[in-house]
């Protein structure tokens, strides 16, 4: 059992829409409780990181995660459920995040003479730095669907599981730690790739040796 | 690298998938969820529904059909036509859309692309723009006038001094539709889709005119567009969206081939 944290942060449908057509069972909760009894955790969010932070302050839900997280049972940040386990973001005029991993997360400058539209919207190719078990049966470089403004770079390099290129700028597009892998794409929304990686986590059993 | 997309449009009235042809009015050509399933095995990189008498009936969209794709489609996919306010918008988002189109409501209350911005994020709220090429004027200055309804009615904005305003409001992209090149088939309006995707920073997709795979290589190659939208094209069977991304990739356009 897959548990979903609803905090309020968008596309929860399209995660378990997802699980459910791969027949994993999921559950929805925004009890801290809950969540630190879960067998194992996503952590989805679209929207904006400042209303996000404050919301999961606001439930309760800081701790929990942080507990969940240490627990050692398999954890999966997607996107904005990304960014915030981090310890800053830009986005927002500078905003204090949840400090579960260490680093920041910077919006998108590309140099006067490069014309890139930001948010990064689309299909990327996804590169593995690491050989992890949510990646297992999906090939390096497949194409995932990515939509942010913002992006994650860790304080500590051997957190970095993947990296994606737009226009000059290379970026950690997952991240790795013990039992917690978070990735800036959206599984849920990347076809049959994305839909793979799900099925990986939903057997991980959260060990992981680099 | 980030890919160019293949976008598939459908519209949808009463359940179904429908085409308007011209002085026939509108024939049915299949039910939306059968259709968008066939596309995503097809390769498509997004899809967009169109309730498109919702407005004129003055009913909101039609959530049991977003809900339906959502259960079935796991690519984006983006909502529009009869969407009367931030309430619609969340119903549509619940339902599972990744984003919500606003055109012609956007226009008379630009204060919905704000609203919706900062409740859903950005990234959700699409502005639909149909322009078409007028004297460049003082009124103007680009060549090319926003209209709203389908076309039907003249607006007083400028296309491109819109598109920058929408940005501005916290629109996340810009579906582009040229009311002279919408349904002759002979390629998308490359010079409207220059001026609006060189003047803002947002992602645009272009749309109306697309006939032949030519016109997506032509549109995606000279512009900064970074999707082309299909209707017909793929509706009919002459082409499928399988054929149309081997043509964009033998002419190096960066595609998704590993769907």
């Amino acid at each position: 059992m897959i548990t979903v944290i609803d905090y309020g942060a968008g596309n929860l449908r399209s995660v378990c829409l997802a699980l459910e057509s791969i027949n994993v069972p999921w559950t929805i909760s925004s009890n801290p409780e809950e969540i630190l009894n879960a067998e194992r955790v996503i952590f989805p969010g679209v929207g904006a990181a400042a209303s996000a932070v404050k919301v999961l302050k606001e439930k309760g839900l800081e701790k929990s995660i942080a507990d969940f997280i240490s627990s050692g049972k398999p954890f999966l940040g997607i996107c904005l459920g990304t960014q915030i386990i981090f310890d800053f973001s830009e986005e927002d005029n500078g905003t204090e995040c949840l400090g579960l991993i260490p680093g920041k997360v910077v919006h998108f400058n590309f140099p006067e003479d490069e014309k890139k539209s930001v948010p990064h919207m689309g299909w990327n190719q996804v590169n593995f730095t690491k050989q992890h078990p949510i990646f297992k049966d999906i090939d390096e470089a497949s194409n995932f669907y990515f939509v942010h403004s913002f992006y994650p770079c860790p304080e500590v390099s051997e957190m970095e599981m993947a990296t994606t290129q737009y226009g000059s700028i290379n970026f950690t597009c997952a991240i790795s730690k013990n039992n917690l892998v978070a990735t800036q794409f959206h599984p849920e929304k990347s076809g049959r790739h994305g839909l793979q990686l799900l099925k990986n986590f939903s057997t991980w059993d959260g060990t992981y040796n680099a | 690298m980030l890919n160019k997309r293949l976008i598939v449009c459908l519209d949808v009235r009463n359940k179904k998938v429908t085409k308007g042809i011209k002085f026939k009015g509108n024939v049915d050509i299949g039910d939306p969820v059968e259709m968008a399933c066939q596309y995503v095995n097809d390769g498509v990189d997004e899809l967009v529904f169109y309730d498109i008498t919702a407005s004129a009936e003055k009913r909101p969209i039609d959530l049991d059909m977003v809900r339906d794709v959502a259960k079935n489609v796991f690519i984006p996919f983006s909502v529009g036509g009869g969407i009367r306010n931030v309430e619609d918008m969340r119903d549509v988002l619940l339902a599972g859309a990744e984003k919500v189109s606003v055109n012609s409501l956007a226009v008379r209350d630009p204060q919905i692309i704000n609203q919706g911005a900062e409740l859903f994020g950005k990234q959700c709220i699409v502005l639909g723009m149909d322009a078409q090429k007028v004297d460049k004027s003082a009124e103007f200055p680009s060549g090319y006038q926003v209209v709203i309804h389908g076309g039907r009615t003249e607006t007083d904005k400028d296309a491109l001094a819109w598109a920058i305003e929408a940005q501005k409001r916290g629109a996340g992209e810009i579906c582009l539709n040229s009311i002279d090149a919408d349904g002759m088939k002979s390629g998308y309006d490359t010079e409207l889709t220059s001026l609006i995707s060189n003047g803002v920073q947002i992602p645009v997709i272009a749309s109306g005119g697309a006939g032949q795979s030519s016109h997506l290589v032509e549109v995606l190659s000279k512009t900064h567009a970074e999707a082309a939208l299909v209707a017909s094209m793929v509706h009919y069977g002459t082409h499928s969206c399988s054929s149309i991304k081997e043509d964009l990739n033998n002419a190096d356009i960066p595609v998704r081939m590993d769907w």
